[in-house]
């Protein structure tokens, strides 16, 4: 073997100083929690008393879980509304940004800023734009419209959907990558296509969405990651009500960690979750091989 | 009459009035709920219920400002945030980017495979270590404090080195091979050269950093359980316990002093928040 000279030993040892605090990191507190927390959901464990193995039990029983299925149904059902609604809404601005219009960067800005808050206050906010009764939503409604209102969050058929609903706000982080990914096509696909006589229609359908089907897709599985593992939300707004029906799942782990203490439990629903998202996001990305378009590379 | 013809990108009038029209309704929709976050916090109690609505409230009650800094500890919650969230933001951003650093540009035995656990705990659902660390802090008798919550932002982010290492190999070598002619070492490189050419990337990373902390509930909700020590996402949760029905005026008052700080920041730093979206989208 090729001895290594005094630099490349020196550049080495250097390189374990500079990764060192992400290293100790990694084990402490993402390798081994990973190992200890696969062990553990072969447990018993209330913090308390020491943990007992109790092989596939929490498994078997969460399959049997009422709850379980319920957190589970609530939080796709939740999902398969948010991630569309997300990406549809964002493209849809994007699309209608990158027109050659003035006060573009006004408007990025109009329509970005709203996604850069988001969390306890913005839940309270929802709140009471949707409340029933004095929310400015319903009292448009009544004024404009005659319509009266629906329940939103205080309604199990409305809650879902409200949450939804919620999400267009925060819709701005997608867009502007949705817009960069536009701003990056070359022009003269596009003239050439005028030349041919396409409609814009015909230029979209052909050759934009093609072209920026790699970003659709990676922007589609973020926000689909990111939706199974909704919380905040629900937590500040519905305390997981009425009736279950925005108990979502990391709120059911949430509860059976931190107010039940059954860590043998949570800790197999955490392993659920991750397969469950592993799953999804490798379904997509096979499914994806079909539309997707890799041959166009902006950086070259 | 020659009939105009329009090159890519230009839009006929029509279409310009009806892109124009879209927006301008999309644009009042996305503000709209700032705005009514500002205005129902400067009514009285009695503008609230009021039929037809108050848009706007003809007296303006800057006083519910002044009341949520009496009923609640919205000073300590402030102060508690913005240390927490400053510290956190320092700790993650300079210990991925000595990370970055060292994945970017050093040659080691291994570096490739250790890149390659760095991205794949990106793909880990928080949940899942969760647990684990809840049971290591609870050991070590951290919970209650600040420690579970700041000690591991010290050990860099693998999302944030990811960020970081595109930005440094855009950055060339040649200055590099000055520094190591020179007889300086990789810590040299590091100061001197690295750190003053990526401000940019510091200051991406740090926005990003700086948003999700200021933003997270989930992190305090399980590690603390005292009140004074709560920061805004968790201090707002607890706001209307104090309260017999919520009291929307303050409720919103508060509300928008949480969100307040991000929005200033954004209206000085909006190029690096949308670099940063932009970056880590579409190097994803």
């Amino acid at each position: 073997m090729r001895k290594l000279t005094m630099e490349m030993k020196r550049e080495e040892r250097a390189f374990w100083v500079f990764i060192l605090p992400w290293l100790i990191g990694f084990i402490v507190f993402t390798g081994g929690p990973i190992l200890v927390s696969l062990l553990l959901s072969f447990t018993e464990y209330n913090v308390i008393s020491s943990p007992s193995y109790i092989g596939i039990d929490n498994y078997s029983s969460l399959f049997q879980d009422k709850l379980f299925y319920k957190s589970l149904l609530v939080t796709l059902y939740y999902s398969v509304m948010s991630v569309p609604f997300t990406i549809i809404t964002s493209l849809v601005i994007a699309v209608l940004l990158n027109t050659k219009i003035r006060g573009q960067s006004l408007l990025r800005t109009v329509y970005y800023a709203p996604s850069i808050i988001s969390g306890v206050a913005v839940s309270f906010l929802w709140s009471w734009l949707l409340n029933p009764q004095f929310g400015v939503v319903n009292s448009l409604l009544y004024d404009w419209f005659g319509i009266v209102g629906p329940g939103w969050f205080t309604s199990s058929a409305t809650v879902v959907p409200s949450m939804v609903l919620m999400q267009l706000t925060a819709s701005g982080s997608t867009m502007v990558i949705f817009l960069a990914a536009l701003q990056s096509l070359p022009a003269d696909l596009y003239e050439s296509a005028s030349i041919d006589g396409a409609g814009r229609f015909t230029k979209f359908v052909k050759i934009t969405a093609p072209m920026i089907s790699p970003v659709i897709l990676f922007n589609t599985i973020i926000s689909m990651i990111a939706s199974l593992q909704v919380f905040t939300e629900a937590y500040v707004i519905t305390k997981g009500g009425p009736d279950y029906n925005s108990y979502f799942y990391v709120y059911y782990l949430f509860d059976t960690a931190f107010k039940q203490f059954r860590m043998g439990y949570a800790s197999a629903q955490a392993w659920i979750l991750f397969i469950i998202i592993f799953a999804l996001t490798v379904v997509s990305l096979l499914a994806s091989k079909k539309f997707i378009h890799y041959e166009y590379d902006p950086k070259k | 009459m020659k009939r105009k013809t329009y090159i890519h990108g230009q839009l006929r009038p029509a279409e310009k009035l009806l892109v124009y029209i879209l927006l301008g309704a999309g644009a009042i929709l996305f503000a709209f709920p700032l705005f009514w976050m500002l205005s129902t916090s400067l009514k009285s109690p009695g503008d609230i219920h009021k039929v037809p609505m108050v848009w706007i409230p003809a007296k303006i009650q800057w006083a519910n400002y002044k009341q949520i800094f009496i009923d609640a500890p919205m000073g300590n919650y402030l102060w508690n945030s913005i240390w927490y969230t400053g510290i956190t933001v320092v700790g993650t951003v300079i210990t991925s980017s000595m990370a970055a650093f060292a994945f970017a540009r050093m040659k080691a035995r291994g570096s490739i495979l250790l890149f390659g656990l760095v991205l794949s705990t990106m793909m880990i659902p928080s949940q899942v270590t969760l647990i684990p660390q809840y049971l290591l802090f609870n050991k070590l008798h951290w919970t209650g404090t600040y420690l579970p919550l700041v000690i591991p932002a010290f050990t860099a982010s693998a999302f944030t080195i990811f960020l970081m290492r595109q930005f440094y190999l855009g950055i060339s070598r040649e200055l590099d091979e000055a520094v190591k002619i020179d007889g300086g070492s990789h810590f040299v490189m590091y100061f001197r050269i690295l750190i003053p050419l990526s401000a940019p990337a510091f200051a991406t990373a740090a926005i990003l950093e700086m948003m999700s902390r200021w933003n997270d509930l989930f992190g305090p909700l399980i590690y603390l359980n005292d009140g004074a020590k709560y920061p805004l996402s968790l201090g707002l949760v607890n706001f209307t316990a104090a309260y017999g029905a919520t009291p929307w005026h303050l409720l919103m008052a508060a509300s928008l002093v949480a969100v307040l700080p991000l929005l200033i920041i954004f209206f000085f730093a909006q190029k690096y928040f949308i670099q940063g979206i932009v970056i880590s989208g579409s190097k994803g």
